[in-house]
């Protein structure tokens, strides 16, 4: 029998407002313990929460990018539990009336299929602390920095099949959010975080199965992992003739497996009710308009562009569209040197190679786009021949003041056009390897290379290639 | 001069600006009281004599150097104590936040010592303002100044019990259900529950919020009006606080109650009513009407689900507001746990007392999931209902006037043992906070033992000017909210 896997997403995204989403406090990651909070966040008695206004604006700002109806009545509500990182005892959150629904996300999977994921609703929330536990004992010590750091939930309906959509719309979030500016979106500081609720049904059944939530999953590769893993576990059970149980599972990551949180049965009840301190929000169908339109052109958007205008391939411009940062830098450079194709080859080539070989991210880089503009025309109009121009490239990606003109001309880096001299440096070349001139002759061309390779290190690797290639050919040929 | 104790606050107030007596002796003078009446009476759990010495004193300056122009500069007030002050314990009289001093203070508190006022303490209450005799306190009852056997009223009720034996010129209470109006009845002082939204609540460490508001209880209206005067407006630390412009309530208090016209409503003098109240109440109806209102029956059709929707939403609410005392953060912690669960279990049995668990548990269950639809959804839809039916009241009369609580101050010991009719109490107040609508309690005479008995004054939305001069015209008239415990006139 083959089965189907059954996935929906809860993604949790940390908005990168400046302060809290109910106080004045610093949102900024790490910090010493309990250093970004005041009574308000500590859950000090007697205190109140007053929403603050961007937080709004930045949900409804994905609200809108992920296709959703915004609810103009907004409310919060409390979800009551007890957990020694929750200081009011309750989380301020949105579960009657969340303030988008009904949306729609169109992704491309790793192997370029398009797909589509709905998205049920999107609500507000404020986060929770954290407990640092002591390496010496049998002790927890609360850290509040993180109490209220403004969060947005993303529901998705159950429209995933297998890790790849998963990722591919995770993927799509991502680079959305950030190109919106509204999140920092890393996983590995838990400003992004999913929970996966995943089912198994026989192929063909339009009924779902039992489905399971899985928490703490902390990185793409462990989605993917615990995607696996638990389709697995969940076929195998019932093949066994066994029953999945409704049940919150724990991955975890060095294990490789997950365990059993907690069961349906002991589950808790938060007894939601109307937050009474925070009065209704209503949103103006002006506040609305102006979100629309100051919305950026997102990266599928030009993704789309890149291909149309640019005639970039389709894998070309995913790679330079998935970070914001480089899109900026290739969108920028190539309007300044006006080769869209050049820079691109660039960016994709030697840049990426650069990148991964000092490990330096899209959000790092310290190109000036001025001077990689100088380069590529440079490049272009043979100012500079390849040899050369990767390692001045190699100096453009290290510095953001370097000058490439200026450089050029200090280290007389030039191309070399001047036939004559290419012509008689080749003849010394030729002159003085007499052995290898009768080797060519008698057939074995590969040593043709070598002439030309010495050829250009006689003249510091900066002549004209294809100057080189033409003397170098014609006098070998006619070589006694 | 009069002895200061006799005075209201604005004639003291007057008084220091005049020069006549200082601040810091004022405040020695309200010391001295607490020292020789406290033990009978039992109002004040924490006392800030040093400080409020101190405080005085730069008060004192300032009054002379002519910095600070509020008519109570220099004024001794007590707060109840779930109104947060800076550097002084706030307990809400319970045994979980023994020990707790916040880092802040209210909005309130700060605006009182903005307007030069001097805090000397903080006031008895039922534990966390659940209860309507304060007998719930876990620093004991407190005991009513007419008669010593008798309770205080609550939750307010040291408020309410301090300034009647005056050992307080007045104070700041808390009005959730009718915790500021029921022990002003009972003590014989006058007191106001402002508009929900008129006065924030930040620093009011809450029972319910959506029906929590800060109030003033005073010897008289003008005290009212004038300490509403410094504690009202909008607070960007509370969104619930309304952001509008507050009149002048000192300035308008005698515009009188020619032409007004009054709802008595009809359900209020029915089964349940002592006779005396009723007398006395009808008694003060008739002053009114022969100051020139237009005092009519009106029906309040709901005013039997007016208890079992304020508990309701008030448990409810408080099941969530109480859960961060959790031994965690502040507050006591048991010292006999066993893992987590255990000492949340552990703390909670040992720091709550009975009723506030008996609310807590009241409050869980109707929020659970299978409950929530049959309880507190419907009781939102009541609220709904009683304000709408207020509403209309409105549209037609400008005040309603009823009595303040069924009964006068019972025994203490009577109420614990017949919680219903505890709750029951409150019949009259609580529909003020539901509805969110200002509140006055004034005194309007004795029953056949000398208790006091208080009509309370409602108005619609915001419509503390109309209260209030009511109030102040019926006190123009009267002499109750004179007569100290003892029953000495002044």
């Amino acid at each position: 029998m083959t089965w189907e896997t059954v996935i929906g997403l809860e993604v949790h995204v940390e908005l990168a407002t400046k302060s809290k989403i109910f106080c004045g406090c610093s949102t900024e990651f790490g910090g010493a313990p309990n250093t970004h909070c005041c009574p308000v966040c500590a859950g000090m008695p007697g205190t109140l929460p007053v929403l603050n206004k961007k937080v709004l604006e930045y949900a409804l700002v994905a609200g809108i990018a992920l296709g959703c109806k915004i609810n103009r009545y907004n409310k919060f509500d409390r979800k009551n539990y007890f957990y020694p990182d929750l200081p009011k005892a309750y989380q301020i959150s949105q579960l009657y009336l969340p303030f988008a629904r009904d949306g729609r996300v169109e992704y491309v999977t790793r192997s370029g299929q398009k797909k589509v994921a709905r998205i049920r609703e999107i609500h507000m929330e404020e986060d929770a602390g954290k407990l640092i536990h002591s390496p010496y004992g049998d002790v927890s010590y609360p850290d509040f920095n993180r109490c209220g750091v403004p969060l947005i939930e993303i529901v998705s309906e159950p429209d995933f099949r297998d890790s790849e959509e998963v990722l591919g719309y995770l993927m799509w979030l991502k680079s959305t959010f950030e190109y919106l500016g509204i999140s920092d979106v890393r996983m590995e500081e838990g400003s992004m975080r999913a929970d996966i609720n995943l089912s198994v049904r026989p192929g063909g059944s339009d009924r779902f199965g039992v489905r399971t939530e899985m928490k703490n999953i902390n990185s793409f590769k462990a989605i993917e992992r615990a995607i696996i893993d638990e389709s697995k576990r969940q076929i195998e059970l019932l093949e066994a003739g066994g029953r999945v149980i409704q049940e919150t599972r724990k991955w975890d990551d060095n294990k490789g497996r997950s365990f059993s949180m907690r069961t349906k049965e002991n589950a808790q009840d938060y007894r939601y009710f109307p937050e009474p301190n925070i009065p209704p929000i209503l949103i103006s169908e002006e506040l609305l308009r102006t979100l629309a339109e100051r919305q950026p052109e997102l990266a599928h958007e030009k993704r789309e562009r890149y291909i149309r205008e640019y005639g970039l391939s389709d894998y070309d411009a995913g790679l330079l569209t998935e970070k914001k940062a480089l899109a900026e830098l290739f969108e920028r450079t190539a309007d300044l040197c006006s080769d869209p194709k050049e820079t691109a080859n660039w960016m994709l080539g030697d840049m990426m190679y650069l990148m991964n070989r000092d490990s330096v991210t899209a959000e790092e880089l310290n190109i000036d786009p001025a001077q990689f503009a100088d380069f590529v025309i440079a490049v272009r109009n043979g100012i500079i021949n390849r040899t050369v121009a990767k390692s001045v490239f190699e100096k453009i990606f290290a510095s953001h003041d370097f000058n490439v003109a200026k450089y050029i001309e200090e280290n007389n880096l030039r191309q070399i056009d001047d036939a004559g001299r290419i012509r008689r440096i080749a003849s010394e070349v030729i002159a003085e390897n007499p052995k290898t001139v009768a080797q060519y002759k008698s057939g074995k061309t590969k040593v043709f290379a070598f002439f030309i390779g010495q050829t250009m290190r006689r003249l510091q690797g900066k002549a004209n290639p294809s100057l080189v290639n033409e003397i170098v050919t014609e006098l070998l040929n006619h070589a006694d | 001069m009069e002895d200061i104790l006799n005075m209201t606050a604005l004639e003291l107030g007057s008084a220091i600006k005049r020069g006549e007596i200082s601040s810091p002796e004022a405040v020695a003078r309200v010391f001295d009281a607490i020292e020789t009446k406290d033990k009978a009476i039992n109002a004040y759990i924490t006392l800030n004599r040093d400080q409020a010495l101190e405080r005085a004193a730069v008060v004192q300056q300032k009054i002379e150097r002519d910095e600070l122009t509020s008519p109570l500069a220099g004024v001794p007030v007590a707060i109840k104590d779930n109104i947060c002050t800076k550097g002084i314990k706030t307990t809400c009289a319970s045994k979980i936040l023994g020990d707790f001093t916040p880092p802040y203070s209210a909005t309130v508190t700060q605006k009182l010592e903005t307007a030069g006022m001097v805090i000397c303490g903080k006031l008895n209450m039922d534990e966390f303002a659940m209860g309507s005799t304060n007998e719930t306190s876990y620093y004991g009852p407190v005991k009513n100044p007419f008669d010593t056997s008798r309770v205080s009223g609550g939750s307010s009720g040291g408020a309410a019990a301090a300034v009647a034996a005056r050992e307080a010129v007045c104070a700041l209470g808390s009005d959730t259900g009718g915790s500021i109006r029921q022990p002003a009845s009972y003590c014989g002082v006058t007191g106001l529950k402002p508009t929900y939204g008129a006065v924030s609540r930040y620093g009011l460490i809450a029972y319910a919020s959506s029906l929590d508001q800060i109030g003033p209880v005073a010897r008289d209206v003008a005290d009212c009006a004038a300490i509403l005067g410094i504690i009202c407006g909008h607070d960007p630390a509370d969104s619930t606080s309304l952001d509008i412009s507050h009149p002048d309530y000192t300035a308008v208090l005698d515009g009188g109650v020619r032409g007004m016209k009054i709802g008595l409503p009809r359900e209020c003098f029915e089964a349940g009513l002592d006779s005396d109240v009723a007398d006395r109440v009808r008694a003060a109806a008739d002053t009114l009407r022969g100051a020139g209102a237009v005092v009519e029956e009106v029906s309040l059709p709901l005013l039997d689900y007016v208890v079992p929707t304020y508990c309701i939403i008030a448990s409810a609410e408080a099941s969530s507001n109480l859960s961060c005392f959790d031994g965690i953060k502040y507050g006591m912690r048991s010292r006999n746990y066993d893992g987590l669960t255990d000492l949340y279990n552990a703390t909670r049995s040992e720091g709550f007392g009975d009723e506030v668990k008996k609310r807590i548990l009241l409050g869980t269950f109707v929020l659970s999931s299978g409950y929530y639809d049959a309880y507190y959804r419907r009781a939102l839809q009541v609220k709904a209902l009683i304000k709408n039916h207020f509403d209309a009241i409105f549209e037609k009369y400008d005040l309603i006037v009823c009595p303040t609580s069924p009964t006068t101050a019972p025994r203490l010991g009577e109420s614990l043992s017949d919680p219903l009719k505890m709750y029951l109490s409150d019949i009259f107040t609580a529909s003020a906070n539901i509805a969110g609508l200002p509140g006055l309690s004034v005194p309007c005479g004795f029953d056949r033992v000398g208790l006091p008995v208080g009509m309370q004054i409602i108005g619609q939305r915001l419509g503390e000017v109309k209260v209030l001069s009511a109030g102040y015209a019926y006190q123009q008239l009267t002499s109750y909210h004179k007569t100290a415990p003892g029953g000495d006139l002044r």
